[in-house]
């Protein structure tokens, strides 16, 4: 069973006072995510993720489409005492103390004392929270209201944990702290479905992405096979040779870069055959140093998928009338 | 599904006793009834009345503030913050929430209004203690401290918990300033309802009687609820009035918190 099963899910919002017109935040979006893993939602701001994200703990009902979470419907009170959910840039009670909330939440989860006490103070400990935890959460900055945030999503231990865009409004410290985090949740089984648009946290965590683009899933898999064929060129580093004197458009070398020690950088065109620039090299009596394959980079992917995504014409979102 | 609508209403409550606004007004309500006493001393035989009256009326108009100024922000600021996301998501239902929205505002009225009923009681101890001869001027028509009272302090809070009812409502789907506007003009048609009910002595249209005759079932009678004069005229108040009016003021507050929910639980949270 998955973890996260979403097939065709639609959201029109009415926009307009007097003339509404249904505009298409979300259109058939299908993704699959299975559990313990990490899942990153990517997608250029306005995409649709945080849509998606209230669609997917039913803050909003879709248009079509359906929703299963941990093969259940979002609205199952059973399924809602097994998730966990960080909204973005998350706000709380002005007169209530962290403690005060997050005891409130346990509470909710039906948590009693002496155990709710505990686990309020051993999160506000593993989320960086001391002796603040007793003032009142208007006093808070961004980065400590996004500790919060995090503690109240982990307040029952739970087995799928929703992030929307965790890394923002934190320092360098803060964001380090939760990518450790997210990998501790995995590590302890958890599931971790997280949107962001900081591309390297989501390269450097999760198992598995998808994109989202104008409302639409443009590309979805494993992290690995997504870039693993996307060859963006070679990288040729050869000694003993006049590398600019090589037929470098035959070749289809884009650019030579001396080196110290008599050594020069090819850079080659993904189109190229390093072979054949090799044995050039070795009949002029070079050596070859080291030959790499360029890969494309998450955000080199996602920069094409958007831009493939806009010139194909699919931005457009109102949809048309009658 | 008790213990999570305990839960919110607990948590309303200790948010709303925290709030600099709610100190404001139950500081000015305490000062309006001590300063009847001052007042009193100016109307020759007549103190207890102006105390009582004046009391009364405190507790109503700064209650009805309270209720009003708290409970159109309740629903509404907590989506306008987005601090509704934290907890809509837990295991409770929608319904769950705005019920324990409402019984939170509830019992800090309670409280407040107890704490205004107190000191009403207080100044009259004070000036029977003070004042005997007066006292006894006073007594041919009410005790200075008089237990009837409580009816009119009863009253007082379940129209209170009717024009909660009403902020709420109105706080599902629109902004404070309209829905304080909107239940502040409800208030006020409240208490002018009942000439509704005789309005075909006075049109001769058919169609404008039937109209007037369906607000009159429909928008809330809140005169009933102010027993004022006659408990300081020391007229006797039945308890069987004091109960069917406060539950009609239940059974009013109730569909409204009702509708409330409907609302809310269908609302899209963009």
């Amino acid at each position: 069973m998955a973890a996260i099963d979403i097939d065709g899910l639609t959201k029109d919002y009415l926009v307009g006072f007097w003339r509404p017109r249904p505009y298409r935040a979300l259109d058939g979006v299908t993704l699959r995510v299975e559990a313990n893993e990490v899942f990153g939602f990517l997608g250029p701001n306005g995409a649709g993720k945080t849509t998606t994200l209230k669609l997917l703990m039913q803050l909003v009902y879709p248009t079509a489409g359906t929703i299963r979470i941990l093969g259940k419907p979002p609205g199952d009170l059973g399924v809602r005492r097994r998730i966990g959910f960080l909204p973005e840039a998350p706000y709380f009670y002005d007169y209530l103390t962290a403690e005060e909330f997050l005891g409130y939440v346990a509470g909710l989860f039906g948590i009693r004392e002496p155990e709710r006490r505990t686990r309020v103070g051993s999160l506000l400990d593993r989320v960086g929270i001391g002796a603040e935890r007793r003032l009142p959460m208007r006093r808070f900055s961004k980065g400590m209201l996004q500790r919060v945030g995090l503690a109240q999503a982990l307040v029952n231990d739970p087995d799928v944990v929703f992030l929307d865009e965790p890394m923002s409004g934190l320092d360098p410290i803060g964001r380090r702290d939760v990518r450790a985090l997210i990998l501790e949740l995995r590590d302890r089984g958890c599931t971790v479905f997280f949107s962001s648009h900081i591309l390297s946290d989501a390269e450097a965590l999760c198992s598995r992405a998808g994109i989202l683009v104008a409302g639409r899933m443009v590309a979805s898999g494993r992290i690995a096979d997504m870039l693993a064929f996307q060859l963006a060129g070679w990288e040729l580093v050869v000694s003993g040779v006049d590398a600019a004197a090589l037929p470098l458009s035959d070749l289809h070398v884009r650019r030579v870069t001396p080196l110290a020690d008599g050594r020069h950088a090819l850079d080659l065109e993904p189109d190229a055959d390093p072979e054949r620039v090799i044995a050039e090299c070795r009949s002029r009596g070079g050596r070859t140093v080291s030959l790499n394959p360029l890969r494309t980079t998450l955000e080199d992917f996602f920069v094409e998928q958007v831009a493939a995504t806009q010139a194909a014409g699919q931005a457009g979102r109102f949809m048309p009338e009658g | 599904m008790g213990r999570v609508i305990g839960l919110v209403a607990f948590h309303v409550f200790k948010e709303s006793v925290r709030d600099k606004v709610l100190y404001n007004l139950v500081l000015f309500a305490l000062l309006m009834i001590s300063a009847s006493y001052l007042v009193g001393q100016l109307t020759a035989g007549q103190d207890i009345k102006i105390i009582k009256d004046l009391g009364l009326a405190a507790a109503g108009v700064f209650g009805l503030f309270i209720a009003v100024f708290i409970g159109v922000g309740l629903v509404w600021k907590e989506v306008d913050r987005r601090s509704v996301y934290n907890v809509l998501v837990k295991p409770l239902r929608r319904h769950h929430f705005i019920a324990g929205k409402f019984a939170g505002l509830a019992l800090t009225l309670l409280v407040n209004l107890a704490v205004m009923t107190a000191a009403v009681y207080a100044v009259l101890a004070v000036m029977a203690w003070a004042q005997p001869s007066l006292v006894t001027t006073a007594r041919i028509e009410a005790p200075v401290v008089d237990p009837q009272l409580l009816k009119a302090f009863a009253l007082i809070y379940m129209q209170l918990l009717v024009v909660t009812a009403v902020a709420l409502f109105f706080s599902t789907f629109s902004s404070p300033m309209l829905s304080a506007a909107l239940t502040f003009g409800l208030y006020i048609v409240g208490h002018f309802n009942a000439d509704l009910a005789h309005f075909e002595n006075v049109v001769q249209s058919p169609v404008a009687a039937a109209i007037a005759r369906a607000l009159y079932y429909l928008l809330p009678n809140l005169a009933p609820f102010d027993i004022k004069a006659a408990v300081v005229h020391g007229q006797p108040v039945a308890a069987g009035y004091v109960l069917l009016t406060g539950a009609y003021g239940l059974l009013y507050a109730g569909a409204l918190v009702g509708l409330a929910m409907l609302i809310f639980s269908r609302r899209d949270f963009k």
